[in-house]
């Protein structure tokens, strides 16, 4: 980088804005990392370090209620975002590699417009829809929610990627004698795969960590890590929750990684 | 003359009366050509002639809107592009950067259903050929852009196509590796023998690389000819002035004489040249001079007798190029070579020079 003359560092107030606006981001994080390692029953004293939470989650009097929440939840949002990611590859290979056709922008504007759509108006369609078609809600209801509205968020790092692929790569294919179906498993899709990786992982994140949705179209009696959480706050706050939060934490930063460190393998190619 | 049309036996590609309309623009009108076995073929023009969509036609990534495409003899304008034994240099090469190079040259014969081991080997021999073999494991993007270069024209060959098409496929590279590659590519044809058809802007690389040139513009034929026939004898304006430099003169035709044209250029003077069909006297037509057949003298040595004084001498490596304002007249170019042999002294700007034509150097053209 050029050394610039108008390098923002240099303007007044830099400094304080940047703590101010990493302690709001981040010092609820940190509080609740550090105190879910705290030995103490109280949420608020410290009174030393220990993995005592930790060992309550997995083994105290609701570790099976958080179990099958947690297993509920890594399920979901493994079927749930393979299948989004299935189905936003294909959107985006039919949208960007089938040339002009009617109607385009509008399917752009269709298939991304859920992410502004307010999260409690789809849950409420959501669970209107569910009752109307008769659907017993329990697992597979929030399963096909989560489906449903991980789609947008898978598209958009894949049709990105995807606008990036010029297509002589797979003319190329083509020349060189592949069917359309060679072209597309072996030039388009390797090609597409960090995109695809990005989109997975995001979907993954988001039906992860989705409250809203998930408690609108929840049977009774089946929780996702989120609902389990929630209803044990319900009943107070205590530290095990901390726990669990810092660990999904943790998973999602583990993700984040990953992904960035893909994307950032991908640049070199 | 080599400008001759190819045998029905030896014609490659034939292409056939083809339009191409996008909507209500036409990128190509009535295209007719035939391209013979064996043939170092260029489609040259300015960017927007055509020349690209007839290249991607006969790879068949593009309709055709009317007409026919045969390949040695089989009709193939609907056929997909790989239903066709021709292959691409693409432009910017689209060598496949997740594939190693090995991966990139083997691909289309493994396509086609060859071994995995036999389309190695082949890639193998194909890298020796382009003498890449060190780099066979490689990825391609840890390869220079002439080595891109080299891999791409490796892969396109690989299973030996009938013909290979190169989309403008030195245009990426810079200009010692432009010129080395021209000749790597001409030996590479002759080594092959198999059809090369080259599209390209530069008429330089049309030049010195093909056996025949088809100049292009506007999506309509201009010129089919060897390159010498084209730079000596180019058939109207647009071919005189895309080929080389020239003098293009604005005259008006006096009288026609047993075969040759006096033509009026302004200023007393009257230039002769050889009459072509369809012009008459007191017809406003051109004259092209090329400048490297004009030279400079202190007294007269030709019946023309253009005289003039010097404007501006302009140093161009291997030779100086002077523009002459003749007196009464219009500018004209004379190129003279930069050596120590012949006659070739430089005037001065301000000098009175006479420009001096070589016999035939004038041709005469119409628009």
């Amino acid at each position: 980088m050029t050394k610039r003359t108008h390098d923002i560092r240099r303007y007044p107030g830099f400094l304080p804005m940047t703590i101010l606006c990493l302690t709001l981001l981040y010092a609820p994080l940190i509080v609740v990392t550090i105190y879910s390692f705290n030995s103490s029953n109280s949420i608020t004293n410290w009174e030393g370090l220990s993995l005592r939470w930790y060992v309550d989650v997995f083994t105290g009097p609701e570790a099976e209620k958080f179990k099958r929440a947690a297993w509920n939840s890594f399920t979901i949002a493994l079927i749930a975002a393979t299948t989004a990611t299935t189905i936003a590859t294909l959107a985006a290979t039919g949208m960007i590699r089938a040339g002009q056709f009617k109607l385009r922008t509008l399917s752009f504007g269709l298939i991304s417009l859920p992410l502004m759509v307010p999260e409690i108006v789809t849950a409420v369609a959501t669970l209107i829809f569910f009752n109307s078609i008769g659907f017993v809600r329990g697992y597979t209801t929030i399963l096909l929610a989560h489906i449903a509205f991980c789609i947008p968020f898978a598209y958009m790092p894949i049709s990105a990627r995807m606008q990036g692929v010029e297509d002589t790569y797979e003319q190329a294919a083509l020349d060189l004698y592949a069917s359309k179906r060679q072209a597309f498993t072996k030039i388009l899709l390797p090609l597409m795969m960090p995109g695809i990786i990005s989109g997975f992982l995001l979907a993954f994140i988001i039906s992860l960590d989705d409250f809203i949705i998930t408690n609108f179209v929840k049977g009774a009696g089946v929780e996702t890590l989120p609902t389990a959480i929630f209803g044990a706050v319900k009943q107070g706050i205590k530290p095990n929750i901390m726990a669990i939060s810092t660990m999904l934490l943790a998973v999602s930063i583990i993700m984040v990684t990953i992904s960035y460190f893909i994307s950032k393998s991908d640049n070199k190619t | 003359m080599i400008n001759t049309t190819p045998e029905k036996s030896q014609i490659a590609v034939d292409i056939n009366h083809v339009t191409k309309r996008y909507g209500t623009f036409t990128a190509l009108q009535h295209m007719s050509l035939s391209i013979a076995d064996n043939e170092f073929f260029t489609l040259l023009g300015p960017s927007g002639c055509g020349k690209t969509t007839l290249l991607r036609m006969i790879a068949g990534f593009e309709d055709v809107t009317e007409g026919e495409i045969y390949l040695f003899g089989d009709e193939i304008e609907n056929l997909p592009p790989n239903k066709r034994p021709v292959n691409t240099v693409f432009q910017n090469y689209a060598l496949f950067p997740h594939m190693s190079v090995t991966d990139n040259v083997a691909f289309g014969l493994e396509m086609l259903g060859r071994s995995k081991a036999e389309a190695r080997t082949r890639a193998g021999e194909m890298l020796e050929l382009v003498q890449l073999s060190q780099f066979a494991n490689r990825k391609p993007s840890q390869l220079s852009g002439g080595q891109q270069q080299r891999v791409a024209l490796a892969r396109a060959l690989a299973p030996q196509p009938k013909v290979l098409l190169l989309d403008e496929p030195l245009s990426a590279l810079d200009l010692k590796l432009r010129q080395a590659m021209r000749y790597e590519l001409k030996s590479l044809q002759r080594e092959t023998g198999i059809t090369f058809i080259f599209v390209t802007h530069d008429q330089e690389e049309a030049l010195t690389m093909s056996d025949r040139i088809a100049v292009m513009s506007n999506g309509e034929l201009q010129q089919l000819g060897a390159a010498r026939d084209i730079y000596e004898a180019p058939h109207n304006v647009f071919v005189a002035n895309f080929i080389g430099e020239t003098n293009l003169l604005d005259v008006t035709v006096k009288h026609i004489t047993g075969g040759r044209a006096t033509c009026d250029l302004g200023g007393d003077y009257a230039l002769s040249c050889d009459a072509i069909d369809g012009v008459s006297a007191g017809a406003q037509v051109h004259l092209s001079v090329r400048p490297e057949r004009l030279y400079l003298s202190e007294t007269a040595t030709d019946a023309e007798g253009l005289e003039g004084r010097v404007r501006d001498n302009i140093f161009i490596g291997t030779d100086i190029q002077t523009i002459v304002a003749l007196n009464n007249g219009p500018e004209i170019i004379v190129r003279t070579s930069n050596s120590d042999r012949g006659s070739s002294r430089i005037f001065e700007p301000g000098n009175a020079v006479h420009v001096n034509m070589e016999a035939g150097a004038a041709r005469l053209l119409v628009d």
